[in-house]
């Protein structure tokens, strides 16, 4: 045995010879030790040896004998926070919290010359959720918090609940577990973007030493369903197995090797002899339309026949008409790239049998009780003999909308008896999760010369991949709110999400949305410049308001209704702070030009599907309160949230609330968080739920004191009756004596949906030779109504427009000839840094919603969209020429920059 | 990440301690490449720190560089006045991807033998007109410059099992001026171009080293500083389109034209 010291603590151990320090670390239960990308890319395994800071995934864990190691868990001495995670604590500096025991343990290592240049001095370390703001904020001493007073709950920028947890490393986050007698699930993956399997030998894989079991298609449930997430499993298409016959991209699940260590499943997955027969490939949506395509699925009459999974389309008005009554037309062929959402906690699970003989599933979603039902399906049994659950979520993005990980490892511990552990790498999420739906969109578009919209036609060609979930949502989507969002009498719509042997599209932070509104605002763009009017009147002009018809293209009524109404607030933000400027100025040199550029994007606040949340709420007998909600914790605030909303129904502080969330066992359903719903339907079943506890405990306080109802009302941890002042624990004593519980429940349901607006400008300099674009000047304007906790969403913004920023200038996932994802680590494929991400100023909106619980709208999804047109805008505002397809990497611009010279 | 197909790690005193070589075999530098990708080839790690090699030595002929030098030990060099190209080590590795947390483990020797491209430690060498000492399994050690011993992408000249010991940066081009530009599509990325030239103080012996465009660098050696129509005839002529390397971090036309965008800066800078 070997000496180690870690925190202080000594440890006599003995690594395996080719283990890292980072598993080495966790192995001893020092779980504040993340994983990001286990490749030296991300930092959220940072960790000091002797004071220097390392990427432990990347250190041999033999070289850390002897010396003294500390990790996040070390940090804080005498029970006191370190300054820095006081800093973080107070600038409140993340979000899921995952990549912070990594930000910290960097962050005390700079020195004040790194602390002046943190573009550099934080480049190895990635946060997916903040946008590096808070953490810029945090880094410079800032504090963004508010007290935690009672009654004074709403609109007030209260720290998140699980501070304290996440900055001292002991937030437990789905992995973050030793569990006796665990085993370890891998997958083989397919090399092929279409073959057939013709066999599997699994005589050798099964020899290796520590395999347990080896499953195939030939083992598993033939149960076709789909990996998807969604109140109503028939929005999406059952297409999947759990392992199949057929692989229709690189990077399918192909088999499913259990193992007693991670190493030998490995081994095993290695050790398989799998026969495949190659199968001809569609990659491109438009050839797979084309007669003689392969066929990706012939499961059933749809499908059988030709690879589009989903047809939408829809005229109102006459669209032929309304461009004859046009005085100039634009027309123009747009594209986005699909992207991965890389939360920085790939997906996993653990699942174990019970005391209670019923199956325990641990897991990394945005929606337990939607898979709870989808693995009750897909394995035949009932939903009550499944738990499904979340404990910390890092990130979620709408990657984790998703049944991925969760059937396997079921499958696999309901076979063996044992709990079963499966982890994904960084890579699998590159090729085994799923993406943002590439789509390429053709706009075409009319005018009057007074810049009146008098035609609108879309045609969408979405690339859904292998599968089809999510497909017709997106698609869905993508006809929707970036079309409803201008009122024009004439308007067509044609779209088609088609299979290909690409990487299944699915769910991603603006869903389809943010596709076309990157088409349809550089469309209108292109309009005001054919016409000579200003960007923001052209907008100003032809967006939606009160008393329109919310419609894209279809005359159905829709239940999507003006609660507020702030676009028009949110252009004038936008064009104020971009004309009074930032004092940034442009790069010194003639090849630099500069130009500015705006774009907006409705959101119609939740999805038009069923979609539901209950909230339970208790008294308990220290006068203090439980609140139990069915919604994820990934980062999106939404505890802190919940809980505010429950603080200012109850007059109380969010200290004396406690939470539990997404667990089927203790929390009433919820849908799932995804589609804009964690405010607007959780939040609004916190609402009435919470409504429901004051009226319980004032009735009881009525009843008890004979002091009339209207004279009973909540104060902080008591309730005053007339002019008597009884403590809430002292009311709940009196409540148990004749069974009153103190309890309530409520169901919260979508309908109507309000609208929520998001405007970006954004102003930037080119080099006309590099084709280095710096962004001088980030304004974003949010129609959100009422901010629960402001500190919150303006993080959130943050976070969507960082985002935004990557989709246009930063990431790029490239596949070769075969389907084979040429880039899939963080080093090759970026997402956006600390040095990637502008500053962006962030505004609201100043609206109080009518049908928002609270007033509040959603906020942290649509922040996204307008980001790209915006900077696209901007782009052709420089320099006269229009980059229609995404990214907008200098490789991809050079060439017409040269010739716009 | 754990490389699960290790089943020695051998922590040598002394190279000879290594009998033979077998596949399976690999030298373990700082480890940073190598614990960034499953390794399924291998078996055995050697560890290289057990040798315990002198990270840096300068002497009057110049700058040796043990391949286990760390990068942030050539970081935090700072050599006699008269090296003037010292500065060029600081802007070089701030070049790199990688974070300055990296620099603790990763060395120059395992930056130069992973021969990327991008590799800015060959950058560096290459233009100091770094001389490799290569110890070969069997037989006597031997010399060869770092811009002949990268051969290609992630290739080079090492024989099975052999090592690269140091490299030598001569005092004379330790002593010339420097001046260097990179470019990368985002913001401190992988360089998608890293040129470097050197030159006396007279003006004389010219050097242009082209990296991270191209698949290994390349050099351009010129007598005294060259005209602007003389730089871009004479890498049109050693680089044409399809000399430039494509990837990820730039496409081939994109490297071509910063190459020689860059190349003519520099070109005017020390002029």
């Amino acid at each position: 045995m070997t000496d180690f010291h870690v925190n202080g603590r000594s440890y006599a151990a003995e690594p395996a010879a080719g283990q890292c320090l980072r598993t080495f670390l966790r192995d001893l239960d020092v779980f504040g030790v993340k994983k990001g990308c286990d490749a030296g890319d991300c930092g959220a395994c940072t960790v000091h040896i002797d004071g220097k800071p390392f990427h432990s995934c990347l250190v041999p864990a033999f070289r850390g004998a002897g010396r003294e190691i500390t990790t996040i868990e070390g940090l804080a001495s005498n029970g006191e926070l370190h300054p820095m995670q006081k800093a973080f604590h107070d600038a409140q500096a993340f979000q899921c919290g995952y990549c912070t025991a990594g930000m910290i343990m960097t962050a005390v290592t700079l020195t004040d010359a790194q602390k002046t240049d943190l573009p550099h001095a934080l480049k190895g370390n990635l946060c997916r959720c903040t946008g590096y703001r808070s953490i810029n904020d945090a880094l410079h001493g800032t504090c963004n918090i508010e007290p935690d007073e009672a009654g004074k709950a709403l609109g007030a920028s209260l720290p998140n609940p699980f501070t304290d947890a996440i900055v001292t490393g002991k937030a437990r986050y789905t992995m973050d577990l030793a569990i006796e007698g665990l085993l370890h699930l891998k997958v083989l993956r397919s090399p092929h973007a279409h073959a057939h399997i013709v066999s599997i030998d699994r005589s050798a894989a099964l020899a290796v030493p520590g395999v347990v079991a080896v499953y195939t298609w030939e083992d598993v449930p033939k149960r076709l369903f789909s990996s998807a997430l969604h109140e109503d499993h028939l929005v999406d298409p059952d297409d999947i197995m759990l392992l199949d016959n057929v692989a229709r991209f690189v990077g399918q699940r192909v088999a499913a090797v259990v193992a007693e260590t991670e190493a030998a499943a490995d081994a095993g997955c290695r050790a398989l002899r799998v026969e495949y027969a190659i199968l001809p490939t569609v990659f491109d949506p438009v050839l797979a339309v084309q007669p003689g395509a392969p066929l990706l699925h012939d499961k059933d009459l749809v499908t059988a026949s030709n690879n589009i999974f989903c047809t939408l389309q829809g005229e109102i008005g006459d669209v032929a008409k309304g461009f004859e009554q046009a005085d100039v037309v634009h027309e123009q062929t747009y594209s986005t790239t699909r992207v991965q959402h890389v939360h920085l906690e790939t997906h996993g699970s653990i699942a174990w049998k019970g005391e209670d003989n019923r199956w325990h599933i641990r897991t990394s979603s945005q929606a337990p009780f939607a898979a709870q039902k989808k693995l009750a399906y897909i394995m035949g049994l009932p939903p009550r003999d499944l738990h499904v659950f979340t404990e910390r979520v890092g990130g979620g993005f709408g990657g984790k909308q998703e049944l991925v990980s969760e059937d396997l490892v079921l499958f696999a511990t309901m076979k063996l008896g044992r709990p079963v552990k499966w982890e994904w790498s960084r890579e699998e999420e590159f090729i085994g999760a799923t993406t943002r739906h590439q789509m390429t969109t053709r706009v075409k578009i009319g005018a009057r010369k007074d810049g009146t919209l008098t035609a609108l036609d879309v045609e969408v060609f979405s690339n859904t991949g292998a599968y089809g979930g999510h497909g017709s949502e997106t698609l869905a989507a993508a006809m929707a709110s970036p079309i409803a969002a201008y009122r024009c009498a004439n308007k067509k719509g044609i779209g088609h999400a088609v299979y290909t042997n690409m990487t299944p599209g699915g769910g991603f932070r603006g869903y389809g949305a943010s596709q076309t509104t990157f088409a349809v605002e550089c469309a209108i763009d292109e309009l005001a410049r054919l016409l000579g009017i200003d960007p923001f009147e052209m907008r100003r002009k032809n967006v939606v308001r009160p008393g329109d018809n919310i419609e894209s293209i279809w005359k159905e009524p829709s239940d999507a209704s003006f609660g507020s109404y702030g676009i028009d607030e949110c252009l004038d933000i936008v064009e104020r702070e971009l004309k009074k400027g930032n004092g940034v100025a442009k790069p010194e040199g003639a090849e630099w030009t500069e130009g500015q550029g705006v774009a907006l994007a409705m959101l119609e606040c939740g999805p038009p599907t069923e979609h539901r949340s209950g909230a339970e709420m208790r008294l308990l007998p220290d006068g203090t309160y439980h609140l139990a909600c069915g919604s994820t914790e990934m980062g999106n605030g939404i505890t802190t949230a919940h809980k505010q909303i429950a603080a200012s129904m109850l007059g109380t502080r969010i200290d004396d609330i406690d939470i539990i969330n997404a667990d089927t066992d203790r929390t009433p359903y919820d849908t799932g968080t995804f589609a804009s719903t964690g405010v607007v339907v959780g939040g609004k079943a916190v609402h009435l739920a919470a409504q429901a506890m004051s009226e319980d405990i004032i009735g009881f306080a009525s009843r008890f004191t004979g002091v009339a109802i209207d004279q009973c009302r909540l104060d902080n941890d008591a309730v005053i009756c007339g002019n008597q002042r009884i403590l809430l624990s002292d009311l709940h004593a009196e409540g148990a004596k004749v069974d009153h519980r103190f309890s309530v429940t409520r169901r919260a349901y979508l309908s109507p949906r309000t609208i929520a607006f998001n405007v970006q400008g954004v102003r930037l300099a080119v080099h006309r030779v590099t084709g280095e674009i710096r962004v001088l000047h980030s304004v974003h304007a949010a129609d959100i109504g009422r901010p629960i906790n402001p500190m919150q969403c303006r993080g959130q913004l943050d976070g969507a427009v960082a985002m935004g920023y990557g989709w246009a200038l930063v990431e790029n996932m490239v596949h070769d000839d075969e389907g084979h994802m040429v880039n899939p680590q963080l080093r090759n494929c970026r997402i956006p840094t600390f040095a990637d991400t502008p500053h962006t100023d962030i505004f609201f909106a100043d609206t109080i919603d009518l049908i928002g619980p609270l007033g509040a709208k959603s906020q942290g999804e649509c922040g996204i969209n307008p980001v790209a047109p915006a900077v696209s805008n901007a782009l052709a505002n420089a320099t006269g020429v229009r980059f229609a397809h995404l990214p907008f990497t200098p490789d991809r611009l050079f060439a017409k920059l040269a010739a716009a010279s | 990440m754990n490389l699960t197909t290790i089943a020695e790690v051998k922590r040598p005193a002394s190279v000879d301690d290594i009998d033979g070589w077998r596949d399976g075999y690999s030298w373990l530098a700082g480890g940073t490449w190598l614990f960034s990708e499953p390794q399924v080839a291998v078996d055995t790690l050697i560890d290289l720190d057990s040798l315990r090699w002198a990270p840096l030595t300068a002497t009057d002929a110049g700058l040796d560089i043990a391949a286990t030098c760390r990068v942030v030990e050539l970081h935090d060099f700072e050599g006699p006045p008269g090296w003037r190209a010292v500065p060029l080590f600081r802007k070089c590795i701030d070049s790199f991807l990688m974070s300055f947390k990296i620099w603790n483990a990763a060395t120059i020797g395992g930056n130069v033998c992973m021969s990327l491209p991008a590799g800015a430690m060959i950058s560096l060498t290459a233009a100091l007109e770094g001389v490799c000492t290569l110890w070969p399994r069997n037989g006597e050690p031997r010399e060869m410059s770092v811009v002949d011993f990268v051969t290609g992408n992630h290739q080079n000249v090492l024989q099975k099992g052999e090592l690269l010991r140091k490299i030598h940066l001569p005092a004379a081009a330790l002593s010339k001026r420097t001046a260097m530009r990179q470019v990368s599509l985002t913001k401190f990325g992988r360089s998608a171009a890293l040129i470097i030239a050197t030159v006396g103080d007279d003006g004389a012996d010219f050097l242009l080293t082209v990296s991270a465009a191209t698949p290994r660098p390349v050099q351009l050696r010129f007598a005294t500083c060259p005209s602007a129509e003389q730089l871009r005839h004479a890498l049109d002529a050693r680089l044409p389109p399809d000399a430039y390397f494509a990837d990820v971090h730039g496409s081939a036309p994109y490297k071509r034209h910063v190459t020689q965008y860059l190349a003519e800066q520099i070109r005017t800078e020390l002029a």
